[in-house]
Order: structure tokens, then sequence, then C-alpha cells
């Protein structure tokens, strides 16, 4: 070998190296593409949800307070009917209803699970719950248009179409997501609180409801936020078992709609570019801007308990 | 009331609820298969769909999800596989790293129905793909990509750090190392990561409605040519899918035999996410048994 071949072999990079910086190359520009369409996410949907109100009557306020939902059409003073209130109305009605009936039944099949009787709960109740994460989101739609929606007519009157309806349906949706969370929260709860408590002499429901529970709440709190946000963002099996009708909702039999039901089943029935359409993407946007506030409750709870 | 009833009522309780969770999957899938099952025949897996008339099958819809969902997985694999080993191996703890956490959480918390109408917004309208299994591919993968990294990410983290030195000791570059050594360490976790997420694609729809569109044209098994629109592997038709299927004819269907085929076609989606879980868990256990000296 020459000098000019060794000086070109020690100053040029290895072959190694070379497939170093490519490799760390592209698994950049993969996550990059991710944050790149989160951000694109977030801008199309703006951009065309906040085109409802340039250049129109339309104010944010009238958006969110008034009831009276009907595009293409304008009240006495000219201006457009969109009052979204009967869609927000729903979606937060059928996201509390089922979080507060999901709660208490997540977190009595979590301390089940890991106080009570851990080995039985191992064997059947988590491949339970892992089985309810994977049916697909139709199914209970299908199952609530043919099983719920008939019950509630036969027993309440009325349609059966309803907040009601749309309550049940979601809370067995959201029920193993708050239930797995709940249980990794309690799994998180040092083995000696529980020792502890049980040498002063207290019962086990004592040592549960005074300690472990106690200790465990920021978690809980965050799987029960978890679970809302799922059902406010649940699309295709509220429509189905709501009723669709952009109508304050006068009870919970009434037939109702939520913003996801409204999308799902208006975008394709409006010209994009018009204002009816418009409307819709502010919705979305809502909706948006919503998970994006579940999220920092999230963080928050997640700050805030962190135990020190 | 004394401390000791007190503990007995609770325990009653919490054993009544754990009861009434498992009573209430067992009459979900009992209900779904008792119902289902039934309408299973070869011809109602292989026959086309009848908007009008009963007695429609849901050939096409079952292909088409699985067509869509191998699309879907060849686009969102390796991306989610780069950025999985971004984060697992390359990214400092830092602001920016934070930020790109923080992004990818809010990603995998987006109700699927705005991913599916920024999927339209762009992939349908602004690309000019209309209606099509390329766009409904696209869309899945924004909503498949966050969890499934993350899911990498956990996977190749378990990966203990000796492994790592003893391959840069060896003089292998960090990318070698990872590509040689913490990937097929971590491979069990992901591949049942993999197909846990192949089960959530395959039963998604809101994403779909506007993406891969609600008609199924007829398809021609005899033509194999991607460009022609009757072609079953062409990626430009609009393509419904078995859970966009369910939802349409329940929602705005009018097909006199609706809840029949609305019932098989649920069973038939149950029973493969159900295959898919059940695979999740074997092959995991499989591989590792396979690729590890345990």
């Amino acid at each position: 070998m020459n000098n000019d071949e060794i000086k070109a072999a020690l100053t040029s990079k290895s072959r190694s190296a070379k497939l170093e910086r490519r490799g760390k190359i592209i698994s950049f520009l993969c996550i990059a593409l991710i944050v790149i369409a989160v951000f694109a996410i977030f801008a199309f949907v703006a951009v065309r949800g906040i085109a409802t109100f340039v250049g129109t009557k339309v104010t944010l306020w009238n958006f969110l307070s008034k009831t009276a939902w009907a595009p293409g059409t304008t009240d006495a003073s000219g201006v457009p009917k969109l009052g979204a209130l009967p869609m927000i109305t729903g979606s937060f009605g059928v996201t509390l209803l089922s979080a507060l009936l999901a709660t208490p039944f997540a977190i009595g099949a979590a301390v089940y699970m890991t106080e009570i009787s851990p080995k039985w709960g191992e064997k059947i109740l988590q491949p339970v719950i892992d089985l309810l994460v994977g049916i697909p989101s139709v199914v209970y739609g299908f199952i609530g248009l043919s099983v719920v929606v008939p019950f509630i007519r036969n027993t309440f009157g009325g349609t059966g179409f309803g907040i009601l309806a749309g309550t049940f349906v979601l809370f067995v949706m959201i029920l193993p997501t708050v239930t797995s969370m709940t249980i990794s929260a309690l799994k998180a709860v040092p083995r000696r609180y529980r020792e502890a408590s049980l040498a002063l002499g207290a019962t086990r429901w004592q040592t549960i409801y005074k300690v472990v529970l106690r200790s465990a709440t920021p978690g809980i709190l965050t799987g029960i936020v978890f679970g809302m946000a799922r059902a406010f963002g649940e699309a295709l099996a509220v429509q189905m078992v709501i009723g669709n009708a952009a109508l304050m909702p006068k009870n919970l039999i009434s037939p109702a709609s939520t913003l996801t039901s409204v999308l799902t089943s208006g975008i394709g029935n409006t010209v994009m570019g018009s204002l009816e359409n418009n409307a819709l993407w502010t919705l979305a946007l809502l909706l948006l801007l919503m998970s994006l506030a579940f999220n920092l409750l999230v963080r928050w709870i997640g700050n805030k308990g962190a135990m020190k | 009331m004394n401390a000791k009833t007190a503990d007995k009522i609770a325990t009653g309780t919490l054993r009544a609820i754990a009861g009434i969770i498992v009573l209430i999957l067992a009459s979900l899938l009992g209900y779904i298969l008792l119902r289902g099952v039934p309408q299973i025949s070869w011809h109602f897996l292989t026959s086309p769909s009848k908007a009008f008339a009963a007695g429609g099958g849901i050939g096409i819809q079952l292909f088409n999800s699985l067509y869509l969902l191998l699309l879907a997985m060849i686009i969102s694999v390796p991306l989610a596989m780069g950025a999985g080993i971004y984060l697992a191996e390359y990214a400092k703890p830092s602001w920016q790293t934070d930020f790109v956490r923080t992004a990818i959480e809010i990603l995998s918390s987006l109700p699927s129905v705005v991913v599916g109408l920024f999927g339209f917004l762009i992939f349908v309208l602004q690309f000019k793909m209309g209606f099509s299994i390329l766009s409904g591919a696209l869309a899945l993968t924004l909503f498949n990509l966050p969890l499934l990294t993350r899911n990498i990410e956990d996977a190749l983290r378990q990966v203990s750090f000796a492994q790592r030195e003893a391959g840069l000791a060896l003089g292998l570059s960090r990318w070698e190392t990872v590509l040689r050594i913490v990937i097929p360490e971590a491979l069990p976790g992901i591949i049942s990561g993999l197909v846990l997420g192949a089960g959530r694609v395959f039963g998604e729809a809101a994403a779909l409605i506007y993406t891969a569109g609600q008609s199924a044209p007829a398809l021609d098994f005899t033509n194999w040519n991607p460009a022609s629109i009757s072609s079953p592997i062409s990626p430009f038709r609009p393509a419904e899918t078995l859970a966009v299927h369910i939802w349409k004819i329940n929602s705005e269907g009018i097909q006199p035999d609706a809840a029949a085929v609305s019932a098989g076609a649920s069973a038939v989606l149950i029973i493969v996410v159900l295959l898919f879980n059940f695979l999740a868990r074997y092959l995991g256990q499989r591989l590792h048994k396979k690729i590890t000296a345990s």
C-alpha cells in the first residue's frame, strides 16, 4: 500500500461509521415525520375550523351557546343558525355519565384483583379485560342498537335512542381502559404501606379504603380521565345509538347528538368550503382541543400527585 | 357498624362487581357468537354484499379489510421501527425529546374520527388520491403509529444494557448493535405489539369512512393488474371494510336482512380479533423460547 492509499483509508470514514450515520438519520426522519404529522393535523383542522368565523356573522360565543343547529338557514337578523350547544351537551353528557357509571365498577374490579384474590383475578379477570379492549367499537354499536336500544324503549318508552343508550355503550367501552389503569396504580402502592396498616390492627377493607386507595388516587384519576377522553372521541358506536337529532336533549331518552355523531353523518353531505361544511370542521377543532385538554389534565394530575 | 362486618360487606360487594364484569363480557361474546355464527357459511364469507336484497355476503369487505391491514402494516411498521429505535437508542434526555414524546402521546389520544377527517383533507382531497385503499392505509398508519412506536421503544428498552456494551466492545457501530443484537433480542415483544396493533387496525372504522370510502365495487379475482379498478390488488379503488360495512348497514342500510348480516359480520370481526389476541400471546412466548436460551 502506498502512502496515498493509507492516508485515504485513515482520513475517510469507515464503512461502519457511514452505516451508523445513515441509520441515525433514517431513524430521526421517522420520528420527525410523526411530529410533523401531529402539527399538520392541528394546522389543517384549525384553518378549516376558524374559517367559520372569518367574514361571516357567526361569533364564537353564539356558536358555543346557541341551541339551533340548522346550517344553511339564517335567523331573522341574517345570522346563520349555527348553535353547537346541543352537540356539546350531548358529548359532555355521555362522557360524564359513562365515566360516573364506570368508575365504581373499575375501582371495584381493580381492588378485587390486586387486594382480595390476585390468583383468580390474574387467571380470569385480566384476560376478560384484555378481550373487552380488543372488541371493535362498531360491534359495541351493533350490540347497543340491537339490545340496549330496544331494552330502553320497552322499559322507559320513547324511541330508545338517546343519551342513556350512548351512556351504556360507552360504559362498557371505557370500563377496561379505566380498570387496567387503576390496576397498575394499585400495584404501584408499596407493599409496606399495607403491612404497616394491617400491623396496626386494621381490617383488610380499612387498609384498602384508608391507605391503598388514598395513595393510589392520582393514578386512578389518570385512568378515569383517559376513559373520558376515549368516550369523548368515540364516534361510530355512539352515532349508532344516540338518535342523531341536533336538538337540545330534554331528558336522557330523547334523541340527541354528539360532536362526533354530527361529524360522521354530516361531512359527506356538505360541499367542501361552504359554511355548512366549515361549521362541521369547527366541531372537529373543538374535539381536537378537548382531547388536548384531557392530555393536559392527565399531565397536571401526574405532576401534582407524583409520590415523592 | 363494626369493622369486621364492614370488611365482610365490602369484600362481598367487590366480589359481586368482579362477577358482573365477567358476566358482561360473557354475555357480549355469547350474544354475538350465538347470533352471528349460524349466519357464517362459505357463501356468506365469499359472496359480494347486496344493497337492496337479502342474502348478501361479506366476501369483498373481508378481502378489503385484510388487504388494507396488510398495506397499513407495510407502511407503519418500518416507520414505527425507525421512530422506536431513535427514541430508545439515540434520543438524549432533553426538552426536545420530551417534546417529541408529548407529540406522540397527543397523536395516540386523538379521536380516530379526527384522524380520519385529516386523512380526508390531505390524502383524499389535497393529494387527489380519492376514496381509495391507499388513503385508508395512510390514515390507519397515522392511527397506528404512536402506539406501535411506544410498543417498540418499550421492547427495545427491556433489552439489558450489557448486550449493547458487548456489541460495542466487539467494534460494532451503534446502528449495527441495534440491528444485529438488540432487535433480535427484543423481537418477541415487538411481534406481540405488532399483532395487537393489527387487531386494533382490523376493527377500526371511524378513520376509514372518509378515506377508504363506503362502497365496495365488484372485484374480478382473475385481474391482477394493479392499475385496474376492478383488480383486487389495486390500491386506488374505494374499499369498504368489514367494520365500515357493519356501521353502514346499521345506520343507513336498507337490506331486509341487515340485522342478520351485521350479526354474522360482527362475529367474523370478533373471531379475527380474538385470533390476533391469541396469536400475539402464542407468538411472543414461542419466539422468546426459540431465540433466547431459556
